[in-house]
């Protein structure tokens, strides 16, 4: 068995040498390189573009700006899967280049020439005339009546407001002796920094287009590109190699409809659209900022009676995957904590800033940041222990959610903190940072979270899969799933190896995804690729073996019930001898003379169900509270994501995960600037990325309780460690401290005004002022 | 110069990966162009280009630049080494290209190459490294996908085992 062995991966090699192949790679030198010139205020028109002196700079192809684009095909640019019910489709809002523009960084023109330095020397030569609006930036004032309205069809800005009511709130609040406990949690606007910048290249072939992209998605960017070309789907091809990660932001169509359209508007030759940093900060997508309030009413035996969250969510200026987030997050509250009596307000609102879309965690992370921080402060209310008061509130065994039917079979949650407090020495710590005094103080916090596996019911979970036999017994896999770094090729090597029944190395993985070759299916999102493709495989896998053992029963004369394949060979069940190698029959079926076959399997799974998946952060800090300066010492996560099929690499995901959620909860936030809307801290040294230097070890434990539901007993990981870090690192802020930040990240400049605020420190200037 | 496009060239000497070379390059452009444009050498990756993110990191005269930031033209008489540079004629690779595999300290592979070259560098010093000073020196790399923690992994051991086997042969 390979699955639930630490397998490396089967992309290292290639990876450690240089061989990998990413989409500038394999562009060829003499593509014409296309830039985007981009809005330079946040709301208004365009009125005039003078591209004379552009076009003049040598080297220059074309300038095609926003009044060339004749034919307006509005298209979603989400990487959902395509709905054909026209209520469920996402919202068609954008379109490659734009005369109405919503923010800093709206694609307003673009140039197509020889080289890079032509088209940045023209770029910078095109004229733009704008009619300027006011503009807004803050989710609360974009709600207001008589704010600047970003979308005709979106009255106060409001792309959707969903609620949930269960039991009766106000009636419940009226119960004598309750606690009130409310606050106001943020999250900032992130950027996914995935270190290959989003880029592709597109060139006709034939009368078809064919765009080669750095993407999760390569069948819904076929989907896309049509529609925003208007032409017929099947005349796009695409084509996805390996990814320098992606985490959401390539879950979007990007720029593949404009790069398309620029190489048809040049006869189909070649162009190359690669993004710089500063715009991939600013015009792919971002993690959407949420503004949570949350009131909970809490009896004095530290249970809860009644609760409350009211989400805002900043979309920016485009819709994107839209409310899917926000809903997402809101949707977790009121199952980490069951209360008979809650109200969920959930708002999805457009501003002038920069479209948030899909980043890992899909809206978990922002909803943990308020949700866990809020626990805390429970805690902290009612003088109840913060370990003792999650085991008794959170999701019990047994919990089913009504909609989806995910269960918690198993302890998963108190397994996980128990995992995870004797990882960090918890109990000592605890206690020992009780009553602090002096400028340096420690503390240790907790958080938990829960996150959906894939996205059934709320869409389309399909996954295919083809096996191709060879003459030496090996085989290709293909699935949609695709590889962007997680390592889901090795994982599907080693899930196709078990249930053919072949050596590792007898598996070949087809990475590069081309939708005219590919089998069907959505793409890399939701931490679905192991579970999802793990029924294709299983599936295609057996149907691949019965069609081999059909074949060794011809030449064996065995009957195929007596016969199963190991290792590579045909086996004899009744005796376990081999009767020949998978190689001697698979040269035979190729080449036979009486009966020539091509050994092949494919079929499409529709996946009707879903997985919850369970973990916990715990982490330990140094705060020196003059320099308001926050040390992340010790951090832990603990997940239970069913069983592992490559513990090493599930391993990796975690620690990749939670340094994303280190960054979100201690350093990173996009600014952009109050009176222009501009963002301030595009760039890789202004927005603090965590580095080596700023994390300590990270660990990653594991519970494996199998997910019943699972062709692998394997469940969502890929986001999960993500989710919780933030708040477990606010709240050790809050017990070393005594005070709680409710505005990540907990940098200098927040934990500043928050301890200003607690009095912990003064302002010496004003101070000295009011003496 | 051609006074329109403002194109200059100059004819430059260097070794790069234990190779003569001598090429015309563009006086404006950069050493990861003149890399990866012209000797194919596509380890070089780019992930900011202006030095921010290490991807483009390789090492010249023993020393490790962000290439990115480093003109072609500077090249000239340098020896350049590249993470191409580290296999053997044979396909055999380095320790620390082991260790990476090995450590699982490889995803989505974009950063891989550049904090390779760094790791490199600092194993050729042959000295030993404290783990904050080895966080330090591979702090100029950015890794979104592992947290850092296998890479460290890896040039830790690879830097513990190079230093052991040194201790052997001087016993």
């Amino acid at each position: 068995m390979y699955a639930g062995q630490k397998i490396r991966r089967v992309d290292a090699f290639d990876k450690v040498t240089g061989r990998t192949k990413y989409t500038e790679d394999l562009c060829d030198r003499g593509a014409y390189v296309a830039r985007v010139l981009h809005s330079t205020i946040a709301n208004g028109r365009v009125i005039r573009i003078d591209t004379a002196e552009a076009e003049r700079v040598p080297g220059v192809v074309r300038v095609l700006t926003c009044f060339d684009l004749k034919e307006k095909h509005y298209f979603p640019t989400a990487g959902h899967p395509w709905s054909t019910d026209p209520a469920h489709q996402d919202v068609a809002d954008r379109l490659m280049l734009t005369e109405r523009v919503r923010f800093w960084g709206d694609d307003i023109a673009a140039v197509v020439a020889e080289d890079e330095i032509a088209a940045a020397r023209a770029l910078k030569l095109i004229r733009v005339e704008y009619e300027e609006y006011p503009f807004v930036l803050d989710v609360q004032q974009a709600m207001m009546d008589g704010a600047p309205l970003l979308h005709e069809a979106f009255p106060n800005n409001i792309l959707r407001h969903t609620q949930t009511r269960l039991g009766d709130y106000e009636k419940a609040i009226q119960e004598p002796g309750l606690t009130k406990v409310e606050g106001w949690y943020e999250t900032p606007v992130v950027q996914h920094c995935h270190i290959e910048n989003f880029i592709c290249f597109a060139e006709a072939e034939g009368d078809r287009i064919k765009v080669v992209t750095s993407t999760q998605i390569p069948h819904i960017v076929r989907r896309v590109v049509g529609q925003a070309l208007g032409i017929d789907w099947g005349r796009v091809r695409v084509i996805k190699p390996y990814v320098g990660g992606g985490f959401g932001n390539k879950q979007d169509v990007l720029y593949e409809p404009l790069c398309a359209w620029l190489s048809m508007q040049v006869g189909g030759h070649l162009v190359k659209l690669d993004v710089p940093r500063e715009e991939t900060f600013v015009s792919n997508r971002t993690r959407h900022s949420i503004r949570n309030h949350i009131v909970s009413w809490v009896r004095p035996d530290g249970t809860f009676a009644a609760r409350k969250l009211e989400a805002f969510s900043d979309q920016g200026a485009y819709a994107s995957h839209g409310h899917s987030i926000c809903a997402k997050g809101a949707g977790a509250f009121p199952q980490l904590y069951p209360c008979e009596n809650v109200e969920v307000d959930a708002y999805t609102v457009f501003t002038n800033k920069s479209v948030a879309g899909a980043m890992r965690g899909y809206g978990i992370p922002q909803a943990m940041w308020a949700v866990e921080s809020h626990t805390e402060d429970v805690c902290a209310a009612i003088g109840a222990d913060p370990v003792e008061f999650r085991r008794k509130n959170l999701m019990p065994v047994g919990y089913v959610d009504g909609f989806s039917k995910n269960e918690l079979y198993c302890d998963s949650f108190n397994q996980c903190l128990d995992r995870a407090m004797a990882a960090i020495d918890y109990e000592r710590k605890f206690k020992a940072y009780q009553n602090q005094t002096g400028d340096v103080r420690r503390g240790i916090g907790i958080a938990m979270f829960w996150y959906n596996t894939a996205v059934w019911p709320i869409s389309l979970e399909s996954t295919s899969c083809r096996m191709v036999l060879n003459q030496d017994g090996s085989f290709q896999v293909q699935v949609a799933e695709t590889e962007i770094g997680q390592g889901a090729d090795t994982a599907f090597a080693q899930m196709a190896a078990d249930v053919v029944g072949v050596p590792l190395e007898k598996v070949h993985v087809v990475s590069c995804q081309d939708t005219d070759v590919a089998p069907y299916g959505t793409g890399a999102y939701a931490s679905r690729q192991t579970y999802v493709a793990g029924f294709s495989i299983r599936q295609t896998g057996l149907m691949l073996k019965q069609r081999i053992l059909d074949y060794a029963h011809l030449l064996t004369r065995m009957p195929v019930f007596n016969l199963d394949i190991a290792d590579g060979n045909i086996v004899r069940t009744t005796d376990g001898r081999v009767l020949m190698s998978l190689a001697e029959l698979a040269t035979e079926a190729l080449y036979s003379l009486t009966d020539s076959r091509h050994i092949t399997a494919e079929s499409t799974y529709q996946v009707k169900s879903n997985a919850y998946s369970f973990g916990c952060t715990i982490a330990e800090v140094e705060v020196d509270i003059p320099m308001c300066k926050a040390r992340l010492l010790n951090i832990v996560n603990c997940h239970d994501a069913g069983k592992l099929i490559n513990p090493a690499l599930a391993e990796a995901q975690v620690h990749g995960g939670m340094s994303m959620g280190i960054g979100l909860g201690m350093s990173e936030k996009l600014m952009f600037d109050e009176r222009t809307g501009r963002p301030l801290n595009n760039n890789l040294l202004d927005y603090k990325l965590p580095t080596m230097l700023d994390h300590p070890r990270l660990v990653a434990e594991f519970v494996e309780n199998p997910e019943p539901t699972s062709a692998f007993g394997t469940k969502a990981l890929g986001e999960p460690p993500a989710c919780s870090p933030a708040p477990a690192i606010r709240n050790a802020i809050l017990h070393a401290t005594g005070v709680g930040v409710n505005t990540a990240p907990v940098n200098p400049h927040n934990l500043f005004r928050a301890f200003t605020e607690a009095g912990l420190i003064h302002d010496e200037s004003e101070v000295s002022r009011d003496v | 110069m051609d006074k329109s496009t403002g194109k200059q060239y100059k004819l430059i000497h260097c070794t790069v990966n234990g190779k003569e070379r001598e090429v015309m390059v563009d006086v404006r452009a950069s050493l990861t162009d003149l890399l990866r444009n012209d000797f194919r050498l596509t380890s070089v990756k780019k992930g900011c280009e202006v030095g921010e993110c290490g991807a483009c990191n390789v090492i010249i005269d023993g020393e490790c630049f962000n290439s990115c930031i480093y003109l072609a033209v500077w090249a000239d008489g340098k020896d350049i080494l590249t993470l191409e540079g580290l296999e053997g004629p044979n396909g055999e690779i380095s320790d620390i290209q082991q260790a990476f595999i090995d450590e699982a300290a490889v995803q989505c592979g974009f950063c891989t190459p550049g904090a390779i070259m760094s790791a490199v560098e600092i194993l050729n010093e042959g000295r030993l490294l404290s783990d904050e000073e080895i966080r330090i020196r591979m702090s100029g790399h950015l890794c979104r996908c592992t947290g850092y923690e296998n890479i460290f992994r890896a040039v830790k051991k690879t830097m513990l085992k190079r230093l052991e086997a040194g201790n052997r042969k001087q016993e």
